[in-house]
């Protein structure tokens, strides 16, 4: 494409996009390295690592958080893979009455405002004493990433060539056998993409764990929110920085995962 | 077929109950909860409007901001979805659709409570975006006002939410039949009218779904109002946090939880009607 007068328009919108974009994000990048900043300086007037080294102290509690968010995650995809799975499998393939009222039951917990149902389900675990455990988040979190677990499971399982499947059959393999061997290996991709969907969603997840986890369970969205409340910037950037890698380098290579046959049986 | 169903049944009824248990049932308490006077001392818990009543003397002007804000977030992101996936079907420059592409999905995957903290930074007196205006010589700095109120919470929103809005909208717009557009440009139509007249009409359901889709989500975020929206007033679910954290008063909270679940339900009935209508037509 020529520079020239008739581009110079498009030139433009496109630059206050990516300004748009990026200016949020460039600041926090800033901030994450910025020891020293006071109007009316453009810029910090100290950069440095001197924050990054107060966030890894022990006693600082991050390295705690993150632990603790990387926990409750990885759990909340064994949950969710766990029911997901044969849920997915028999929306797929076998016949179900009210299939699609099925399927929008799982839609229901992210289609509804959910801070009252939070507020609720945190009453009911204080009430069992499940208030402020793992368990208790875990099982908030699952029931949150179900959307992907199921809605995608069951797209990978209908992409699967039912050809292969009734020739394993045809083979004299038991329906169980031609599901571990055949069925599963080949949506395995699929899953994969939904378990990491889950693992995000939890890993990003605030408001339940702001109503069930407290104030026991401290996430790193819940200690990057305490942190940013108290005025430490620093700490809160490096924070979100390590929340948002993940979610970003997922999002430059979903696509690897979750071909093209498979999204479009999503949500059918 | 009947054991065949019972076993089918059975794979889904594990992921089906962890719905129910761990939402419709604190739905139901929450909806019936918003209606329960607790007992007080010698006074049995009885059925009424009280926390309604409360929650309207207390936060009614938080209720219309709630609605004010979530509205006007909505019809931006709209809005600006349906330019980006105007642009992306209708410009023609290759290098300038893929730049775009490219930069609109970044704020997808990125939490609500991030966005909050990154604009927090960005839209402070002197953040990235006054200092940026500063340099191109638009404002005084010294003089210069921060965003971080009503204005903030809605430019967090439009910025985390066009991204999701655009995927649907351009998706949708990239499977319509060219025929249509090539027509109406044939007949000597401008960029604008193929957009309005023939594009926007046929990708109407993606559009309004995905509209819905992100006003329930707005309408629930408790991280951004908490870290922009400083003052009053402020939204629903920080008073919905409030009532819990400081009183413990869930009849409240319930309520104003009834009350953004009767917007939400209002929204997505105006929807229903008006496809419904138009399914009568065709």
């Amino acid at each position: 494409m020529r520079l020239s007068i008739k581009n110079l328009p498009h030139i433009l919108l496109i630059a206050l996009f990516a300004w748009v974009i990026f200016g949020p994000l460039l600041n926090m990048l800033i901030w994450a390295f910025t020891e020293s900043w006071f109007f009316p300086a453009k810029l910090p007037t100290v950069w440095g690592f001197k924050y990054w080294e107060r966030v890894f102290r022990p006693q600082a509690g991050a390295i705690d958080s993150l632990v603790t968010s990387v926990h409750i995650a990885a759990w909340t995809v064994v949950v969710s893979l766990l029911v997901a799975i044969p849920a997915g499998y028999a929306l797929a393939r076998r016949s179900l009455p009210v299939r699609t009222l099925i399927m929008l039951t799982f839609l229901i917990p992210q289609a509804f405002p959910s801070v009252a149902v939070f507020i609720n389900i945190g009453r009911i675990f204080y009430d069992i004493g499940l208030n402020g455990t793992i368990f208790g988040v875990v099982m908030v979190h699952s029931v949150q990433g179900l959307v992907y677990a199921v809605w995608i499971s069951t797209a990978a399982f209908s992409a699967v060539d039912r050809d292969l499947e009734l020739a394993a059959r045809d083979l004299g393999s038991s329906p169980l056998q031609s599901f571990r061997t055949v069925s599963l290996p080949i949506a395995a991709p699929g899953i994969m993409a939904s378990a990491i969907f889950v693992f995000l969603n939890s890993l990003d997840e605030f408001t339940g764990t702001f109503f069930v986890g407290v104030p026991d369970i401290t996430t790193l969205p819940l200690m990057m929110y305490t942190a940013s409340m108290e005025g430490n910037y620093q700490i809160a950037s490096i924070t979100a920085l390590f929340l948002l890698i993940p979610s970003v380098g997922f999002m430059l290579v979903v696509e690897r995962f979750l071909k093209s046959n498979v999204v479009s049986k999503i949500g059918v | 077929m009947r054991e065949s169903r019972f076993v089918s049944m059975t794979l889904v009824a594990p992921a089906l109950f962890l719905v129910a248990g761990l939402f419709l049932w604190p739905l139901g308490k929450s909806l019936i909860g918003a209606f329960l006077i607790e007992p007080d001392g010698e006074v049995a818990a009885r059925i009424g409007l009280d926390n309604f009543i409360k929650a309207f003397s207390l936060y009614g002007q938080d209720v219309l901001f709630t609605v004010g804000i979530v509205t006007t977030a909505t019809l931006l992101v709209g809005l600006i979805s349906v330019g980006i996936g105007g642009y992306i079907t209708l410009c023609g420059r290759p290098v300038m659709v893929a730049a775009l592409k490219w930069l609109y999905r970044w704020p997808l995957f990125i939490p609500f409570v991030v966005v909050g903290q990154m604009m927090r930074t960005f839209l402070a007196k002197n953040g990235f975006m006054n200092n940026s205006f500063e340099a191109m010589g638009l404002i005084d700095g010294f003089t210069a006002s921060g965003y971080l109120d009503w204005r903030g919470i809605i430019i967090a929103f439009v910025w985390k939410q066009t991204a999701f809005a655009a995927l649907l909208v351009s998706g949708a717009m990239a499977a319509l039949d060219r025929s249509t557009i090539e027509a109406g440009r044939d007949l000597g139509a401008s960029p604008w009218r193929i957009l309005g007249q023939i594009i926007v009409p046929q990708i109407k359901t993606t559009l309004m779904v995905s509209l819905i889709l992100s006003f329930v989500t707005m309408l629930s975020v408790l991280s951004v109002p908490m870290m922009i929206g400083t003052g009053t007033p402020t939204m629903m679910t920080v008073d919905m946090a409030w009532r819990i954290n400081g009183y413990s008063d869930y009849g409240v909270a319930n309520a104003l939880g009834f009350i953004s679940m009767a917007m939400a339900g209002t929204v997505a009935w105006i929807y229903l009607k008006q496809a419904v209508k138009e399914g009568g037509q065709n």
